[in-house]
Order: C-alpha cells, then sequence, then structure tokens
C-alpha cells in the first residue's frame, strides 16, 4: 500500500481564494475565465454565462443537422436521373417568412424594454412574438395543405420530399422555441435568471428565424 | 433555465431514495458509472457475438442448438457481424471512455462540483439507455437483427424485408437506435464542452487542464459536429423506409425479382453522410484513451509529460484533420482520381501529429522511474496497439494500395488493432487507474497483470495473422469461404485467431472478477494511492456529492509536476499554493 506523503498533512486550500499564482509553474497564461468562478458558493451551482455557452454550443450542433440536409439536397439535386420535378413554393411562405421576420423584431423590442427596466412592456412585446411565432406554425401547416390539395406529398418525388424535411425539421425546432417563449412568460422568476433565460431564448429564435430565412431562400432559388 | 439562482449558499443535498440517488441521479459520478456499467453489459454482448463469428468462420458447419435451424445461415452470421460492430463501437467504445470517465473524472479533475446542467446529463444517459434497448430489441423482433454491417450501408438498408430477414422491423430498429443515440450524444457533448469552458477552478488555465481533460473536451466537440450529421442521415434513411421517399435509393432496382419503386436517390450520399460522421467517430473513440494513456504514463513513470503543451495542439490537429478526410473510406467508390489524391494526402498527414504523440509518449517514459501497476502495462499496451494498428492505416490511406485491401481483412485488422483493442485498452486502463477513487478500495495487482498479459498476447495473436489473412485475399463479411481454393488455404490463420480469440475472452473473466471481487473485498485506498497531482486525488475516495466537501480548490500549477528537483516528494499536487510546496523542499 502506497506511504503516506507530506501532501497528506497539507490542509486543502479553501474555496476560491483568488486566482492561482500564475508565477508559479510552468504555465500561467491564457485559460480565460478560470479565474472569475467563486466556486458553488458564489451565485448558484451553475454560473450564469454557462447558459449562454450552452445555447451557443447547441446552436452549432444544430447547424451541423442542417447543414447536413442542405448539403444532401444540394447533391441529391443534381445527380444525374435524379428524378427532380420543381414546384412552385406556396405563396403564404412569403408571409411566413415576413411574420418571422418581424418576431426577431418585436422580440429585441421586449428584451430592450427587459434591459430598461420596464416590465410591462417587456411582457407585452415578449407575448406579441410569441402569437407571432404561433402564427408562423399555422401558417407552414396551411402551406403543407395546399400543397396537399395540389397532390404534393412528401414522396411524391425528391423536390417535395426536402421541402417536407426541411419545413418538418425547422418547425420542429421553432415549436421548441414557443414553448421556450412560453416558458419565460409564465415563469416568475429572478430577475438575474431571467435576464439569462430571456437572453437565451432570444438566441435561439433569431438563429431559428436567419435559418428559416436561408432555407427559404434555398428552397426558393435552389429549385 | 436555471430555477435556483438564489444567492447565499447553494447547499448540495444528497437525494435520500433509492431511485433520486441511483436511478434518476443527477450527479455526474453516479451518472458516470451508469455509462460505465451500459458499456460492461455492451461488451459482454459484443464480445459472445464475436466468439460466435469466429466460431462459425472454422466450423461453418456446426450444429449450433440456439441457433433456428441447427445450422448458422449466411444472414445470421450478416447479422452478427452488424450487432457486434454497432454494439461495439457505438454503446462501448464511445460510450465508456466519453461517457462513463469523462463523466465521473471531468468535473472532478477541472475542480467542478458538476456538470454544467446536470438535468441534460441525466436525460443524455436515459436516452442512450433506450437506444440500447432499442438495438437489443433488433434480436427478438420477427426476422431478427439487420445485416448491413455497422456502416448501415445503402440501398440494402432502405429497402425493407425484400432484401432479407433483419432487414424489415430490425432494420428499423437500428436506424431508431442510432438517431437516439446520436441525440443522446448531441446532449452529452453541449454538457462537456459548456462545463470545460465554464466551470473550472480558479488558476485552472486551459493549459493546466490535465490531458485527460483535453481529450474529453476535443472529443465533445467532434461529438457536436458529427453526431448531427449522422442524425440528419438516419431520418432521411427512416423516411426512405418508411414514407417512400427515395433519398438514397436508386430507380431501376430489382430485388428478388420485385421491381423496387424507388426513383433517382444516391447511395453514395449516404456513404458520404456516414463518413462524415463516422472518421470523426473513431477519434471519439480513441482520444479520450489518448489522454488517459497520457496521464498513466506520466504518473508511473514519476515524471511531467513530455511536450504537454505539444500533446494538448496535437490532439487538437487530430480532431481538426478528423474531419477531412472521411472519403479514406470510398476510395473505391468511383470518386474522381483527384478527390481521392487529396483525401489520401490528408488522411496520410494525420500521421504528423500522431507521431509527436507517439514520440512524446516515449519522451515521457525516458529515463523515468517506471511502475509496472496495472493501468501503467495498459497504458504501455494502448501505445503499443495504436502505433501497430496506426502504421497499417498509411497503406490503406493510398487508394491504389486500398485497391487491393478494401473491403478484405487487412481493414479489419487495422480498424481493430487500432481502435478496437487500442480504445479497450485505454479503458481497461482508466479503470485500474481510477477504480479506487470510484469505489475506494484497490483492485487486485496480480489479477490485474495476468489479465493485461493474456489480453495484450491475445490481441496481438488474434489480429497480426488478420493482416496476412488480408493480404492474401481474405474478404471481410463472407460467412464461409471455405468453399474457394484460397478461402480453404486460409483456414490454419483462422484456427489459429479463433483459438486466441477464444482464450482472450476468456481472460476477461479474470477482470470482471477482479472488478466485483474488489469493489467488496480490496484493500481500503486512501485519498490518493498512487501519489498523483490532479484534482481528483486531494478529494476523498469516492468523493462526496459535491465532490470536495464545500472546499473548492484553486489551482497553482500544471497538471503533472512530478519529480520537480530541489522537493522532497516526488510529486505537486496542482492545489498547493507556492508557499504550501516550499514547505516541500
Ligand atoms: C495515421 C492514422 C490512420 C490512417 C492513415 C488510417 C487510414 C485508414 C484508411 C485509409 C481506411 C479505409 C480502408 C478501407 O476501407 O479500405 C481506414 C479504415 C478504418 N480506420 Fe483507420 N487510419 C488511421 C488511424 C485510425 C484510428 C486512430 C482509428 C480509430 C481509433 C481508425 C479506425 C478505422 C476504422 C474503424 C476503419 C474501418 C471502418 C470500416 O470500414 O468498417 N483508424 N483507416
Ligand atoms: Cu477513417
Amino acid at each position: 500500500m502506497p506511504s503516506s506523503t507530506v501532501t497528506d498533512e497539507i490542509e486543502l486550500v479553501g474555496t476560491g481564494k483568488g486566482g492561482g499564482g500564475s508565477s508559479f509553474g510552468d504555465d500561467g497564461n491564457s485559460g480565460g475565465g478560470g479565474d472569475e468562478w467563486k466556486g458553488p458558493s458564489g451565485s448558484g451551482r451553475v454560473p450564469q454565462r454557462a447558459y449562454v455557452t450552452g445555447m451557443t454550443i447547441a446552436l452549432g450542433g444544430v447547424l451541423m443537422f442542417f447543414m447536413a440536409l442542405v448539403s444532401a439536397y444540394i447533391v441529391r439535386k443534381d445527380m444525374p436521373n435524379s428524378a427532380w420535378v420543381p414546384f412552385n413554393i406556396p405563396r403564404i411562405l412569403w408571409l411566413n417568412t415576413a411574420i418571422l421576420i418581424a418576431s426577431s423584431f418585436t422580440l429585441a423590442r421586449s428584451r430592450s424594454r427587459f434591459l430598461a427596466d420596464d416590465d410591462a412592456g417587456f411582457r407585452h412585446w415578449w407575448g406579441v412574438t410569441t402569437i407571432l411565432g404561433i402564427f408562423f406554425l399555422i401558417g407552414q401547416v396551411i402551406a403543407w395543405r395546399q400543397l396537399a390539395a395540389a397532390g404534393v406529398f412528401l414522396a411524391t418525388n425528391p423536390a417535395s420530399s426536402f421541402f417536407y424535411v426541411f419545413t418538418a425539421a425547422h418547425g420542429l425546432h421553432l415549436i421548441g422555441g414557443v414553448l421556450a417563449l412560453l416558458y419565460v412568460a409564465f415563469r416568475p422568476t429572478h430577475r438575474l435568471t431571467k435576464g439569462t433565460a430571456t437572453e437565451v431564448v432570444s438566441m435561439y429564435w433569431h438563429f431559428m428565424d436567419g435559418l428559416w430565412v436561408f432555407l427559404f431562400l434555398l428552397l426558393l432559388l435552389g429549385r | 433555465m436555471s430555477s435556483h439562482a438564489q444567492t447565499g449558499h447553494a447547499v448540495v443535498v444528497e437525494p435520500s431514495g433509492f431511485i433520486r440517488k441511483y436511478i434518476f441521479s443527477i450527479d455526474h459520478k453516479v451518472i458516470g458509472i451508469q455509462y460505465f456499467l451500459l458499456a460492461l453489459t455492451a461488451v459482454c454482448v459484443g464480445i459472445v457475438l464475436s466468439l460466435l463469428m469466429r466460431f462459425h468462420l472454422v466450423y461453418p458447419g456446426a450444429h449450433l442448438p440456439f441457433v433456428s435451424g441447427g445450422i448458422m445461415t449466411p444472414e445470421q452470421y450478416m447479422a452478427l457481424v452488424t450487432m457486434h460492430g454497432t454494439i461495439m463501437v457505438f454503446f462501448v467504445l464511445t460510450t465508456a471512455p466519453q461517457g462513463g470517465f469523462g463523466n465521473y473524472f471531468l468535473p472532478i479533475q477541472i475542480g467542478a462540483p458538476d456538470m454544467a446542467f446536470p438535468r441534460l446529463n441525466m436525460l443524455s444517459f436515459w436516452v442512450t439507455f433506450l437506444a440500447f434497448v432499442a438495438i437489443l430489441a433488433a434480436f427478438v423482433v420477427p426476422g431478427g437483427a439487420p445485416i448491413s454491417g455497422w456502416t448501415g450501408y445503402t440501398p440494402l438498408s432502405g429497402m425493407g424485408e425484400v432484401t432479407g430477414p433483419g432487414e424489415g422491423m430490425g432494420q428499423t430498429l437500428w436506424i431508431v437506435s442510432i438517431s437516439l443515440f446520436c441525440l443522446a450524444s448531441l446532449l452529452g457533448a453541449l454538457n462537456f464542452i459548456a462545463t470545460t469552458i465554464d466551470l473550472r477552478a480558479p488558476g485552472m488555465t486551459l493549459f493546466r487542464m490535465p490531458l485527460t481533460v483535453w481529450g474529453w473536451f476535443v472529443t465533445a466537440i467532434l461529438g457536436l459536429l458529427a453526431f448531427g450529421v449522422l442524425l440528419a442521415g438516419g431520418v432521411l434513411l427512416l423516411l426512405d423506409r418508411s414514407a417512400g421517399t427515395s433519398f438514397f435509393l436508386p430507380a431501376g432496382m430489382v430485388v428478388n425479382d420485385q421491381l423496387q419503386p424507388h426513383s433517382g436517390g444516391s447511395p453514395l450520399l449516404w456513404q458520404h453522410l456516414f463518413w462524415f460522421f463516422g472518421h470523426p467517430e473513431v477519434y471519439i473513440a480513441i482520444l479520450p484513451g489518448m489522454g488517459v494513456a497520457s496521464h498513466v504514463l506520466s504518473t508511473f513513470s514519476r515524471k511531467p509529460v513530455y511536450g504537454y503543451r505539444a500533446m494538448a495542439m496535437a490532439i487538437c490537429a487530430i480532431g481538426f484533420l478528423g474531419f477531412m478526410v472521411w472519403g479514406h473510406h470510398m476510395f473505391l467508390s468511383g470518386m474522381s482520381p483527384y478527390s481521392g489524391f487529396a483525401f489520401s494526402v490528408l488522411t496520410m498527414s494525420i500521421g504528423v501529429p500522431s507521431a509527436i504523440k507517439t514520440f512524446n509518449w516515449i519522451g515521457t517514459l525516458w529515463g523515468g522511474k517506471i511502475q509496472f501497476k496495472s493501468p501503467m502495462l495498459f497504458a504501455l499496451g494502448f501505445v503499443s496497439l495504436f502505433v501497430s494498428g496506426g502504421l497499417s492505416g498509411l497503406f490503406l490511406a493510398q487508394p491504389a494500395v486500398d485497391n487491393m485491401l478494401h473491403g478484405g481483412y487487412y481493414v479489419v485488422a487495422h480498424f481493430h488493432l487500432v481502435m478496437g483493442v487500442a480504445a479497450i485498452f485505454g479503458i481497461f486502463a482508466a479503470t485500474y487507474f481510477w477504480f479506487p477513487k470510484m469505489f475506494g478500495r484497490m483492485m487486485s495487482e496480480p489479477l490485474g497483470k495476468l489479465h493485461f498479459w493474456f489480453t495484450f498476447a491475445g490481441a496481438y495473436c488474434i489480429f497480426m495473422p488478420m493482416h496476412f489473412v488480408g493480404l492474401a485475399g481474405g474478404i471481410r463479411r463472407y460467412a464461409d469461404a471455405t468453399g474457394t481454393n484460397y478461402g480453404a488455404a486460409l483456414q490454419p490463420a483462422h484456427m489459429f485467431m479463433t483459438y486466441a480469440a477464444f482464450i482472450t475472452g476468456a481472460a476477461q473473466l479474470v477482470f470482471l472478477f477482479n472488478f466485483f471481487w474488489s469493489l467488496k473485498h480490496g484493500p481500503v485506498a486512501g485519498k490518493n494511492p498512487w501519489n498523483a497531482t490532479t484534482l481528483e486525488w486531494i478529494t476523498d475516495s469516492p468523493p462526496p456529492i459535491d465532490n470536495f466537501g464545500g472546499h473548492y480548490p484553486s489551482v497553482y500549477r500544471g497538471p503533472y509536476e512530478f519529480s520537480v528537483p530541489g522537493y522532497r516528494q516526488d510529486f505537486i499536487p496542482q492545489n498547493l499554493t507556492p508557499d504550501q510546496a516550499a514547505l516541500l523542499k
């Protein structure tokens, strides 16, 4: 069995007493962030900025998922004998796109009201954003029904397959966004937490907005 | 979002009920052990499948009591191949090093109380568990397990029952399982990255992180970027099978005299999506092992890691290059020779950071006071197997040579040495090394050594001859090649490998016995049985619920201060202040 060592007698260094001795040891530089966290006795177990980091990372993963689909779209369309039959994009998508872009502005408005400590304004614009988001989703369903009425289904041809895949995948993500908006709207949490919550949800929502504009242009111009 | 952001002390209380404590726990240590046990179960299943395959290869006509019909059909053999590969790659090599040890030790090694998002962590595990249940269910559904290999190549995997037993419900379950696994791994990766970025203790700069943390961190980034792509492929494949789309299925296919109703899809598209994930995936399996090897080699040589920064940067370089080489799995898919050339050069360039790592491992050992404990033996075995298996990769990386070797046993030998066995050795090294910390007791050294020598020799006996079988034209995934002249000529080699496989498999029982016996009867370990320097060794074994009992460490030095000249003690823990360290002079 291992013998006892000198360090056994040396006490553990206490909680977060400043940063490490950067001049000691071989590597004192870079790192970033390590010195700010004061351990879990500071403000809750998880530092608030981890939520922002987490959302940034999550969006990276979501982006890879959609880019895989997009590259499949590009490859599949240009295949020889691809059986690709372009169809007319339902016109309501223009309206839906406008609604979604508008929702990003109302959300930005809501956040600036929040940061200005105007609770009523914040809740008002947050609610408007949520409703616009729900309108967008309803609009997408209407677009599907119009296509179905015109005889264009998921399996009709690769162009329609990709159309349904893109809109469904984006729609699912947007349902998640609406749920997150509702979560914040109905949850009276402590100001600081909500600050992070509104920020994180805004990041997600703006990203989904931008992603939709990209997909819409792809479906429109890349037919 | 956080619901507990009140200021003041956030006391971590251990949940009382059995279910909250051990089943739906949000403690990263419990979740780490859950992942580990999942992988342990999976590896037992995987080994049994592989032994059945080895048996069938040498006794293709034998009557087996548990096989319906008595004699194994080629389809049943293919089902074994598929399930063995899938279970091993996903549920063992991806699960144990990252989900298991990463989950348990990454937060402790950076001085954090838990992962950044403990509930998400629990969700990751349970979704992985569901994925495992789904893949096991494929054994018992009508038609049995799928037959399209761990790579699920289209069109076979996309068409349903017409293409064979197992291609119905079994293949669907395979896709569902893999998609769930992707989802869980994405959530896990997110958690690992956020934790490493935001939860490091004061003073724990990036270049003071143990190399294990570097390994888990870069692995998580690879996972984040790769699993989403496979998930997208899985969704499209599922639609091809069940909704009648034609993403991957070409027109005019006739199967069993039936014309298939698909049009214009591209089987190669699946290969691209799969291997864009698949090559990073092989590094997802091995990078944590590299971290563990560096960590263990340093500890048991009583020397700092040679070229620590170069080691960390090499991990990053391997991760980065790993995304640009997937085409080397597709040299024979009819790609343009120019693309083939580019993929070939990029592939071989991965040899550079790999060689840096190997050189530095040897540099770490050089002149050290080497202690041949079980973890050290397995770390040395890791280096050996990684080099032996990696070198054959350089041959495969040349399109002209690959023309002959692709689809044969040479490839199987390559990836089993470098990925299969090397990563398993990394897992074993980690198990022997951290068992005392996780369970408070030591594993038996004599049994560990016995286990090592049988497994090490066994692995080489199985996979070295396999290279020659490949060079002689032996083709992988053939259930029975004894009917051909060249096939019959290779039987003695197959016989040798099968015997070696059974002996090596039996040697794993020594490990299982050692593991479970030591849980109860091993000698009590104490805080720091290996005299190691990183933060997990300053806390109790096993660590308390919040990892450090409320005394969160600050970090004052790099992770590998062994045998520092002028000190009485040959290791200086990362949390010692300069004043405290001065007492050791
Ligand atoms: C310098 C290092 C390496 C090079 C040059 C290399 C090269 C290659 C090439 C060219 C192939 C394709 C062979 C074929 O299918 O014809 C291949 C297959 C493979 N390699 Fe490597 N490799 C290297 C390291 C690794 C590592 C570190 C791992 C895993 C940890 C790995 C895992 C695999 C696997 C799993 C396959 C086969 C997959 C399959 O077809 O089922 N390789 N390698
Ligand atoms: Cu590869």
